[in-house]
């Protein structure tokens, strides 16, 4: 078989002195054990094969059943396989998941979308009923499909790859949350209510099945991992919220159900209010987070109400005064370890990153643009909370489409 | 006895792989012109600098240069034309 010559270095790269680096090239290749510049010389010189030189084409091919056993081993077998999450699953059964099937309109060979752990890793494509057999797993009810099908259908993965250990978190606007009765009130971010709950468990395991994997050390690298990876999900309070919903903000209907995916779940910070100090509070906020991943604030009703008595009756008022206020010196910013990988395109001159990059290193220089920040109301008024969450909104999908 | 039952498999299809020829490899590096290039996640830049100091030091007859694509994650067409055009091998660091 042909095979690319690779050599490896261990982890970390990120955060070690030249003097580490230079030993990780004096030192062994972190896979064959062989030394490291070994490895890379004779990749540069030692000659071909002839399966290197005609290459190689093959298919490969998923089952749809795995081989029948009883209902423990079964369990055993997925859990060894990785394809859960670790907690028990519900085994998809042919019944289950053609009474799952029966949620959607669409025929179980549909391809839905493709889905990879990272930009550089293959995108593995899925089905209607691959997805279906992944929301039996979860718990999830057949009515609830649509809405895992387009979190499916997104190409945002809630199981990256990445070492920052992120997660993607659904937002969910429209009919759609009403009709599976999602809970956007009390306890809205835990574990209380099966259409939320469910949903977003499906979408993590759909996530790591349908890529090919979320394997630690090969196709998942995040060092210290992401409770949010096991369940993620805000349904908008759009009826007890003073501002328009998420969705509407973005140019659709109302009556349009969508979901908005946002990669990130990295942080998260929580206040009240808006209390006599909200400014300064807000000031500390936005300058304390890491940010390379731009904030999704969840604010109670509560809360949104109260910056209506403010003045910020839209959210985009709001989201002016945040992206005014969110700011740093240019030598905090730009010596983050995630925005290196914004310097490339400050150095290309691509803008808001090449002003950043001119500023003095004590300039006091803005580090969100407004399209960054997002609000969204949800919680059960019983406190005037607020969460600022990591996220970066990655996509949007209709739910209306998978109906 | 316990039941044996059918449950679908819940893994989606891997695409096809569709093999490439490698690159002839170099007989030898003495008088080569081998690019270093940096993948620009955090750090990298220190890593492909030691890279080029190690080649300096025990293959001082290689020439080495650093070669940085326009922007991280990206696939750069004039990057890779620059270096095919005057360029013997390239060295192609990679993150996650």
């Amino acid at each position: 078989m042909p095979r690319l010559r690779q050599a490896y270095t261990p982890h970390p790269v990120v955060d070690q002195s030249a003097a580490h680096l230079r030993g990780y090239i004096e030192g062994n290749d972190a896979i064959s054990g062989r030394p490291f510049m070994q490895e890379v010389l004779e990749g540069l010189t030692s000659p071909l094969e002839d399966a290197d030189i005609t290459g190689l084409s093959f298919e490969r091919t998923t089952p749809r059943f795995v081989e029948p056993d009883t209902e423990e081993n079964l369990q055993r077998l997925f859990e060894e396989n990785r394809w859960t999450d670790m907690l028990p699953i519900v085994l998809p059964t042919e019944e289950r998941v053609a009474a799952m099937l029966r949620g959607t309109s669409h025929p179980p060979d549909k391809i839905v979308g493709r889905l990879r752990p990272t930009v550089f890793r293959e995108a593995w494509e899925f089905d209607v009923e691959k997805v279906a057999v992944n929301a039996v797993m979860a718990g999830a009810r057949p009515e609830y499909l649509p809405v895992i099908l387009a979190l499916a259908s997104s190409g945002v993965t809630a199981r990256s790859s990445s070492t920052t250990s992120f997660a993607t978190i659904p937002v969910i606007n429209g009919p759609i949350r009403n009709e599976l009765g999602m809970n956007t009130g009390i306890g809205v971010m835990g574990p209380y209510n099966h259409a939320n709950a469910t949903i977003g468990r499906a979408y993590g395991l759909l996530s790591q099945n349908l890529q090919g994997g979320s394997v630690p050390n090969e196709t998942y690298m995040g060092s210290q991992g992401n409770w949010y990876a096991y369940t993620a999900l805000i349904p908008e309070a759009e009826e007890r919220s003073p501002w328009q919903p998420l969705h509407v903000q973005q140019g659709y209907k109302p009556t349009d159900s969508i979901a908005n995916l946002f990669f990130g779940g990295w942080y998260t910070h929580a206040g009240y209010g808006p209390r006599a100090t909200w400014k300064e509070k807000m000031r500390h906020a936005l300058a304390a987070v890491e940010q390379y991943s731009p904030p999704l604030f969840v604010m109670d009703p509560i809360v949104a109400r109260g910056f209506v008595e403010l003045g910020f009756d839209t959210k985009e008022k709001l989201i002016a005064w945040l992206a005014d206020n969110a700011l740093l010196t240019a030598r905090e910013y730009w010596d983050n370890q995630s925005i290196q990988l914004l310097r490339p395109k400050a150095v290309a001159g691509i803008e808001p990153y090449a002003s950043r990059l001119k500023a003095a290193p004590d300039d006091v220089i803005k580090i969100y643009e407004p399209s960054e920040i997002h609000i969204v109301v949800a919680g059960g008024e019983t406190q005037g909370a607020w969460k600022m969450i990591s996220g970066a909104l990655r996509g949007t999908a209709s739910i209306d489409a998978w109906r | 006895m316990t039941q044996r039952i059918t449950v679908h498999d819940p893994r989606g299809y891997a695409p096809k792989v569709v093999g490439k020829r490698l690159a002839p490899r170099l007989s030898a590096l003495d008088g080569k012109t081998i690019y270093l290039v940096d993948c620009l996640f955090d750090n990298t830049d220190v890593f492909i600098e030691q890279l080029r100091q190690w080649f300096a030091e025990h293959l001082p007859a290689v020439n080495t240069r650093i070669a940085r694509p326009e922007k991280t994650w990206s696939d750069d067409e004039k990057m890779r034309a620059a270096i095919a055009a005057d360029g013997d091998a390239a060295i192609l660091a990679v993150g996650l």
